[in-house]
């Protein structure tokens, strides 16, 4: 309600200041009024001019009216100007669409129409644009049938894709066996591309489809990943490669020269050299491009029209300390047009956005937001069902393929129905209102409605009903379209009996429903925020600046965290006068209260009303709080090879920061610096890659470079993992003479010392010889580790992976938040990442938080568990909730103490498991009740019940 | 087994996943056998095993539990 999407639509231009901008749309024309359009889909049916389908890349075709997609949002049809016959011939030619559209949606007088909006802060998520690699003609991309890109073959894999996920090569429409996939295509490359950045997803999906390949080929097939590092940088990422190479995915490093066609123009044939110096030549019966991600389209004229600046890769420039503010105060960037990243990032990344869009204009909040009221609702206690059963043809959706109206007089016949009818469109405003009628009129206390998908349209029902003083959840639904007249559109006579049964199966529920009161949870409108380091003061910041109450608590005796020992971000940017300045700024501000030396001892409640313990200073006070973030953070871990703790001269990073800002005189006058990378990473007890390190070497070795070209820099690694924009600087650092040594687990470094040497020795695989290298300095890579948050883990009852970082509710849709409603997690508490990320994450989880404390109320949807008098505390259901909603009670009945089990309301979600697994009908849930399951069964065979 | 043989399947599908396939399926306009009801739950794991011995044992010639 509070959402107004504008399709079709592009900026004209952007004018104003933070607080107030105008800016000027322009809508194209999508000749179909979107009022009327119930998304049938017989306009492109109907329509004859068949064109390139976008979305499949053009590998399949679609009409001129189409929706690009089956979960299109709006789910509304347009027609395409450029393709449709009538708008480019004009007169008498053709309107097959608006001679067959059942509800007169079709408009061709639609003209582009010019929308003058008055905002106070924008956001800019344009996204990104897949590379074309046609440019690189060894690939032979266009001109070799069996070469396609990722996003290409992402679009043959897809169940819902032109193939239907049945895998077939271009060429000759066989199965391929054996596919290749070329990693960084158009990314890490300057060579006639200009992207010398990583793209930072390719790894992952080329992954992702050689692994869903093996599952689409019987046999499995082949598959082989062509690549230089394999940068699986994400939570659980690692785990996902080891997984990979479990399948047998073949994982090759090298970098293919050249393609050619295969014999007869099938397959192709790949060039390369593997890293031992043999020249192989291969055929494979298809190749997979990676390609990577550039910057948007319309990037300069964006920025231009927005008055932004770009970066020299023509993403948005923003900076470290806040990484989704443009270089305009009140334009904001989500997602990818920052830099290439991955969903999770790009999620968090826009809540981030909507932070600070939101704070910008807290003094305006809730001015222009629309709110809906109903009436009382009648008191039907006591009544027997009477039920209503509304048909819908859907125009000719339904009618064409199930006889309507035999399926109408069925429904009347059917126990407890009172009335039935059909009509064109029940979803229609008409209809609506004559549903609304007829249900006063005829005293109904049930309705049935015989149509669409009760996922799309069921709140649309509930609400007639809400309007009228009724219970919106008297009102169950008979999906006879989705689930019927679409799928069995050529056996009309088996569609018919199959849309009696449902609609017999739907009255059977009916009959055995009741009004379910939605559960108010007062909000009690102040944040917790746990954990003081630049995560959690960043996120305090943001509630604090949205004009909530926030308290904010650091278990040490200072603020700041990690970024003490942090000397720049990758960028360079000082870490430490923006951290002084963030102290300073939440210290000082009137909304946040900072506990220093202080702890969570206790939690009850959820969602909207949580009440804390916190000790603090040997005090204990309580405090209630509608949210929590965990700001948990990591450390750095002990090193426990490499002579660490033997030899001064070796380090972790932390210390090397330290020592590079106290003792700059010290590190300019060194002859030699050795860098190791995955010290305790990628290894058997810590199958988990750090993320930040490989970024952080490298800087570091840049630095070394900087204040002393001519001393001797070398990083030994695994892969370089300098993901992203972070690329730019592993590409400096190689300029400036920064030695690169890859090495295996199987075969680590060795360091060693003799009489005052320290000396590393390594096998160079480009030479492949052992060389070892006398240094002055040796930096370890060593792996961040979380904190220990067991204690609020049992507080809270969440969850953390196995490696000890918490957990959030999905990993890519729902990134800061945690399964527990009304608790976040950011920062690298959830997973290692540099600075500018958790700060990222941090806005994220203010973003969302600010959801639930921006209400007075929050209404908790009704479909939830509860206890009957069967109960008898057995307990069965304690262990099978996954939400840990239910607890075991004590009470005294007869003289005797009594248990039985209680919900949580709040943390039930309405999943059921505690009624499939109770043996005696002592806990259900509303809604879909056993009983209610049961009589739909009972309907289902036709048998009464 | 002939072909005129049409099974009575009953389908509890999960709201989440499988009964949401159900719909793009309809989307997507993909044909397939009428012979199965389906039953939404909000989780596959809400079904009782009970219901689903009884609705065998009443004549349901098989039963798909989606999730």
């Amino acid at each position: 309600m509070n959402i107004e999407l504008l399709t079709l639509s592009e900026v004209v231009d952007v004018n104003g200041q933070a607080g107030n901008f105008t800016v000027t749309v322009r809508k194209n024309p999508r000749y179909i009024d979107m009022d009327k359009c119930i998304a049938c889909g017989i306009c492109a049916e109907k329509c004859p001019k068949l064109v390139k389908d976008d979305y499949n890349l053009g590998l399949s075709r679609r009409k001129a009216a189409y929706i690009q997609y089956g979960q299109t949002i709006p789910l509304k049809y347009a027609i395409d100007p450029e393709t449709c016959i009538f708008i480019q011939k004009g007169k008498g030619k053709c309107l097959a669409c608006e001679k067959f559209c059942p509800t007169g949606a079709i408009n061709f007088k639609d003209r582009e129409q010019i929308v003058t909006l008055n905002v106070g802060s924008v956001i800019l998520s344009p996204g990104h644009k897949p590379f074309d690699p046609s440019v690189f003609d060894f690939y032979g991309y266009g001109r070799i049938p069996d070469v396609v890109t990722g996003m290409e073959y992402e679009r043959m894999l897809s169940p819902g894709g032109p193939l239907h996920g049945h895998l077939e090569q271009p060429s000759n429409g066989k199965t391929p066996q054996n596919i290749a996939w070329l990693q960084c295509v158009g990314s890490r490359n300057t060579n006639k591309s200009d992207n010398g950045y990583c793209s930072s997803v390719c790894c992952m999906y080329a992954m992702k489809q050689a692994l869903i390949t093996e599952t689409h080929i019987p046999g499995g097939g082949r598959q082989t990943i062509f690549f230089m590092d394999m940068r699986c940088h994400g939570k659980e990422f690692e785990l996902y490669y080891n997984y990979a190479k479990d399948k047998n995915i073949q994982f090759m490093r090298a970098r293919p020269h050249t393609i050619e066609a295969g014999p007869g123009g099938v397959g192709v044939k790949m060039l390369y050299s593997t890293e031992d110096g043999r020249k192989v030549e291969e055929q494979f019966d298809m190749a997979v491009l990676s390609i990577g991600l550039e910057a948007p389209r319309d990037a300069l004229d964006l920025a231009e029209k927005t008055g932004i600046r770009l970066t020299p890769y023509r993403f948005a420039e923003t900076g470290d300390f806040n990484p989704v503010a443009s270089s305009k105060a009140g334009i904001y960037i989500g997602g990818s047009f920052m830099g290439p990243m991955n969903i999770p990032s790009a999620v968090a990344h826009a809540s981030s956005a909507a932070a600070c869009a939101a704070a910008d204009l807290v003094s305006a909040r809730g001015t222009l937001t629309r709110k809906k009221t109903y009436p009382p609702e009648a008191d039907l206690a006591g009544q027997a069902p009477k039920i209503g059963v509304f048909v819908c043809s859907c125009g000719i959706n339904i009618a064409q393929h199930v006889d309507v109206t035999a399926l109408t007089e069925y429904a009347k016949t059917l126990p407890f129905v009172a009335y039935a009818e059909n009509s064109l469109f029940s979803c229609s405003t008409d209809a609506q209102g004559m549903m609304g009628k007829i249900v006063k009129e005829k005293g109904l206390n049930r309705v049935v409605i015989a149509a669409c998908s009760p996922r799309t349209h069921e709140p649309l029902f509930q609400d007639t009903l809400k309007e009228l003083g009724i219970n919106g959840y008297l009102v169950e639904m008979a999906n006879i379209r989705n689930q019927n007249s679409w799928v069995h559109q050529k056996q009309p006579e088996k569609a018919t009996q199959k849309a009696k049964d449902q609609v017999r199966m739907a009255v059977a529920k009916a009959g055995r429903i009741f009004p379910l009161a939605q559960m108010e949870v007062p909000v009690v409108p102040r944040a917790m925020v746990i954990g003081g380091g630049v995560t959690g003061m960043t996120a305090a910041l943001k509630l604090g600046d949205q004009g909530y109450d926030t308290v904010l608590i650091e278990k040490s005796d200072r603020l700041g965290g990690n970024a003490w020992q942090l000397r720049t971000t990758a960028r360079g940017e000082p870490v430490r006068p923006m951290l002084e300045a963030l102290i300073a700024k939440v210290k000082g501000h009137r909304r946040i209260e900072v506990l220093t030396t202080a702890r969570i001892t206790s939690a009850t409640g959820s969602v909207g009303n949580f009440t804390s313990d916190v000790e603090a200073d040997g005090e204990v006070r309580t405090f209630s709080y509608g949210i929590a973030v965990l700001a948990t953070g990591a450390a750095e871990s002990v090193p426990v090879e490499y002579l660490y703790g033997q030899d001064d001269r070796v380090v972790t990073h932390l210390q090397f920061d330290r020592l590079i800002a106290d003792d700059p005189d010290r590190t300019a006058s060194l002859a030699s610096a050795v860098f190791i990378q995955c010290v305790g990473s990628r290894d058997e007890n810590r199958p988990y890659c750090s993320r930040l390190c490989c970024t952080h070497s490298v800087k570091a070795a840049v630095d070394l470079k900087t204040q002393k070209p001519d001393m001797a820099v070398f990083v030994l690694y695994r892969d370089m993992r300098t993901y992203g924009l972070n690329e730019d600087l592993y590409k400096k650092a190689r300029e400036m003479g920064v030695l690169f040594i890859r090495y295996d687990l199987e075969n680590k470094p060795q360091v060693s010392r003799d009489g005052d040497r320290l000396v590393v020795r390594v096998t160079d695989p480009v030479i492949n010889r052992k060389i070892a290298i006398d240094t002055d300095l040796l930096v370890l890579a060593a792996a961040v580790v979380p904190n220990d948050v067991a204690d609020l883990v049992s507080i809270y009852r969440c969850a953390t992976n196995q490696d000890g970082f918490l957990n959030e509710a999905h990993p890519k849709l729902r990134p800061v938040d945690m399964a527990a409603d009304g608790l976040f997690v950011a920062g690298i508490g959830g997973f290692p990442k540099p600075l500018e990320e958790s700060i990222s994450q941090a806005q994220a989880a203010a973003s969302r938080a600010s959801v639930i404390l921006s209400r007075d109320v929050m209404y908790l949807d009704a479909i939830k568990s509860h206890v009957t008098e069967h109960c008898d505390g057995c307990a069965v259901c304690l262990d099978a909730c996954p939400y840990q909603a239910i607890s075991i009670i004590a009470y005294a009945e007869n003289g005797r103490t009594a248990k039985k089990v209680e919900t949580d309301k709040a943390l039930c979600k309405g999943c059921g498991i505690c009624q499939a697994a109770c043996p005696k009908g002592g806990i259900l849930v509303h809604g879909f009740t056993i009983d209610q399951l049961q009589a739909q069964v009972y309907a289902a065979l036709d048998l009464p019940n | 087994m002939s072909s005129a043989f049409e099974p009575k399947i009953i389908g509890f599908l999960c709201n989440w996943c499988a009964y949401a396939g159900g719909d793009l399926a309809g989307i997507m306009r993909f044909q397939y056998p009428s012979d199965m009801r389906a039953i939404r739950v909000m989780c596959s794991g809400m079904v009782p095993p009970d219901l689903v011995v009884e609705a065998l044992n009443k004549g349901a010639d098989g039963v798909l539990v989606m999730g």
